[in-house]
């Protein structure tokens, strides 16, 4: 039962994949020329003018234009046109930087808050309004500030990933029973040892959960902060080809942008299942 | 080898990239590089000393009518050392402070000096080692100049002013010692105003500049106003980067934009909109983007500016000869500078253009290269400054405009060769038929119907 579950639920996928790729591809056909030109008008032309092309490529290019940058995908022309590895690799270099950071500061500190009912109540304010603020909103204070482009860029990262982690982890901690707690105090085991063998087990699970949250941010965040500031990464690609006005480039962009944050969240999730126990 | 190269000449590299210095596309390219500078020196120096001396267009003319050019030349000579002024300013003062430099730059043909002389070895051939960086938006490069990370940038020639008066940034003293590129912009609407050609049934359109500092900003407001469209009232003018133009074009959320190349062509190219008129049709001539630094990096490492500056005019005087526009084109197409189709530089670049209405234009100075920042320039922005309200009160035109355009290289080697820079380097020009005279910028500012009262 289950496995033919699986195989149907494939081929469903399979399916949809294939009707909106053809649906895709028929809206974008190129139609007949929309009117008369002079050949030598015409030459002056884009596709889009002479031949009534869409201005939306369709999958057969985007295709043709992925495998272009797959077969080369690490060439470098330069300071402004590097190949999508390499961007990616920048990009990817960033935002584990950053995220590290967030990830030293934000578990010690959630760990804090999470033991004592004091500090939690007193940061909770401003931890509600440092949340919400979008990354944007921090780039041009950040570039004012720290002068420096790819540190500012990091920084974002590390400030809007803070978050999600040190909430998780309060609360993980915090909610652990109360009975474990205690029964490891009856066997008089030290705060520091009660905290790694008893507490950081328990919540372990809640902390995972808030630093996959986190990546998932952190990787939007790199984008958005990427094509700002410019230079290089993947953000910076997308601005790069959206100035060229190159749909098709930024559809791949999407794609891959897509599909390194599907690898960064199963990596977590993988994480999370290893640390969960049947209670 | 291109071509039309000799195929037996044995010192001639097959592949392209291939001179004797190794910096060339070619051997040709080489030889024209290297002969020229001198020349180029020659001439800036030459015509900086001429416009001191004559402030005035008409008293220049009167006076080489009066004894001929050679000879003008001669007597100048005789108490102006223009062979060592050329000197002095082809030598500099000696090795620079700093090679390796970054220059930031954004994507649009005005650019095309500080790109091109990236790849065809104009920084290089002054012991420089210079990367030409892509950078996101005028406000970035700002920020990016400011806090160092650009030794020097492309920017709109308004921005060094308004930098340094503290207009929507902190102030700090800025220099523009050269402008980039005249002319070289238009006016695009979307093709479906085809039959709305007169400006006075545009009222409710929405129009699109790149920057509120900008010529671009200044030019469409003076053009729609002379219509009798208050700018302010009757459309909406919004900032928005060059590639949303076009985009927002075809998405129907704007009518129109007076916005750089090659965006102007490129939506032609790609069927949405016709150029309505080039901005050399409003004002002859006018300056558009600059060469900028910060008067800091220019005090501290002079002999580096001094360098760059001097690839700038170098090449600068290169792409201003109509015969090189086609190789520029081609050298800034890859996507490392413009990333544009090579097609549509090369229109804009040799003014032989669609126009998005059929027809094949020819219009050769459709762009335009010259470095000499006229300070009359910097009067004209500030009275459109003033005229729309961004600066207020109590402007003092002269001194600024002084500060900021040409306030250093130009004085400094003047005094170095023992002369008083002048007072002025202004010119008078006429936009849309109507004179300016930088000596009388209140009265020209009084002079407008529509303007923003303050």
């Amino acid at each position: 039962m289950l496995s033919s579950l699986t195989v149907r639920a494939a081929v469903l996928s399979v399916l949809i994949f294939a009707v909106f790729i053809g649906a895709w591809h028929l809206s974008t056909r190129a139609t007949a020329p929309t009117s008369a030109m002079s050949p030598e008008y015409a030459k002056l032309m884009g596709l889009t003018a002479t031949a009534g092309k869409s201005a939306m490529p369709g999958p057969l290019d985007v295709g043709a234009k992925l495998w272009e940058h797959l077969k080369r995908p690490f060439y470098d022309n330069g300071p402004n046109d590097k190949g999508l590895g390499i961007q990616l690799g920048y990009s990817i270099g960033r935002v584990m930087l950053g995220y590290l950071l967030a990830v030293i500061v934000a578990l010690p500190f959630g760990f804090l808050i999470g033991m004592s009912p004091l500090l939690s109540r007193a940061f909770d304010p401003f931890i509600q309004i440092m949340k919400p603020i979008s990354p944007l909103a921090w780039m041009p204070l950040a570039l004012y500030t720290i002068k420096d482009s790819s540190i500012s860029a990091i920084f974002v990262i590390f400030i809007c990933a803070i978050w999600p982690m040190l909430i998780n982890t309060a609360f993980g901690v915090a909610s652990v029973r109360r009975e474990w707690i205690n029964v490891a105090r009856t066997l008089e085991v030290k705060p520091l040892r009660r905290a790694l063998t008893v507490v950081l087990p328990a919540a372990a699970p809640t902390i995972l959960t808030g630093m996959r949250i986190s990546i998932g941010i952190a990787w939007l965040v790199i984008v958005a902060a990427e094509m700002l500031v410019g230079g290089t990464g993947i953000g910076y690609f997308v601005w790069n080809e959206w100035n060229n006005l190159s749909i098709t480039n930024v559809i791949i962009a999407i794609l891959l942008i897509g599909v390194i944050g599907m690898v960064f969240d199963q990596i977590l999730a993988r994480a999370t299942r290893l640390v969960t126990f049947p209670e | 080898m291109s071509s039309f190269d000799n195929p037996f000449d044995p010192d001639r590299p097959l592949n392209r990239k291939g001179c004797s210095c190794g910096r060339h596309d070619s051997q040709s390219e080489h030889e024209r590089v290297a002969a020229a500078p001198e020349q180029n020196y020659k001439e800036v120096v030459a015509s900086t000393v001429m416009r001191a001396l004559f402030p005035q267009d008409a008293g220049r003319r009167a006076f080489l009518k009066a004894i001929g050019a050679s000879t003008a030349l001669a007597a100048v000579s005789q108490f102006f050392p223009l062979e060592t002024a050329t000197e002095v300013f082809a030598q500099g003062g000696g090795a620079p402070e700093k090679k390796d430099l970054k220059v930031g730059f954004i994507p649009i043909t005005c650019a095309t000096p500080i790109i091109m002389a990236a790849p065809m070895g104009f920084y290089a051939k002054q012991g420089l080692n210079v990367e030409v960086i892509k950078t996101a938006g005028w406000a970035v490069i700002r920020d990016k100049t400011l806090n160092k990370e650009y030794d020097a940038a492309h920017m709109l020639s308004p921005m060094p002013l308004a930098i340094t008066m503290g207009v929507g940034s902190n102030p700090q003293p800025y220099t523009m010692p050269a402008v980039e590129n005249i002319n070289g912009q238009a006016i695009t609407l979307s093709v479906k105003h085809k039959d709305r050609r007169d400006p006075k049934q545009w009222k409710g359109m929405k129009f699109a500049i790149p920057f509120d500092f900008s010529m671009h900003n200044y030019l469409l407001r003076y053009y729609l106003a002379e219509h009798g469209i208050d700018p302010d009232t009757d459309v909406q003018i919004r900032s928005v980067p060059p590639p949303e133009m076009v985009a927002n074009l075809r998405a129907d959320n704007i009518d129109g934009f007076l916005g750089p190349d090659p965006m102007n062509q490129r939506a032609v190219y790609d069927g949405v909109g016709f150029i309505h008129i080039l901005t050399k049709d409003i004002w002859q001539g006018h300056p558009c983007c600059a060469f900028a630094a910060s008067e800091e990096f220019v005090s501290t490492m002079p002999n580096t500016y001094a360098a760059l500056l001097k690839a700038i005019i170098d090449a600068t005087a290169f792409a201003h000869k109509p015969e090189n526009r086609k190789q520029i084109a081609e050298a800034i197409a890859p996507a490392n500078y413009l990333n544009q189709p090579q097609i549509v530089l090369e229109q804009i670049l040799t003014g032989t253009f669609a126009d998005g209405l059929g027809n094949v234009v020819t219009q050769p100075d459709r762009v335009d290269f010259d470095p000499f920042p006229w300070q009359s320039f910097a009067v004209w922005i500030l009275t459109q400054m003033k005229r729309w309200g961004q600066i207020k009160g109590e402007v003092d035109y002269a001194a600024i405009a002084r500060q900021v355009f040409l306030a250093t290289d130009t004085a400094k080697l003047m005094r170095e060769v023992g002369m008083t820079p002048p007072d002025t380097t202004s010119k008078s020009f006429s936009v849309m038929g109507k004179t300016f005279d930088p000596t009388k910028p209140d009265g020209y500012l009084a002079s407008f119907k529509i303007r923003k009262a303050t």
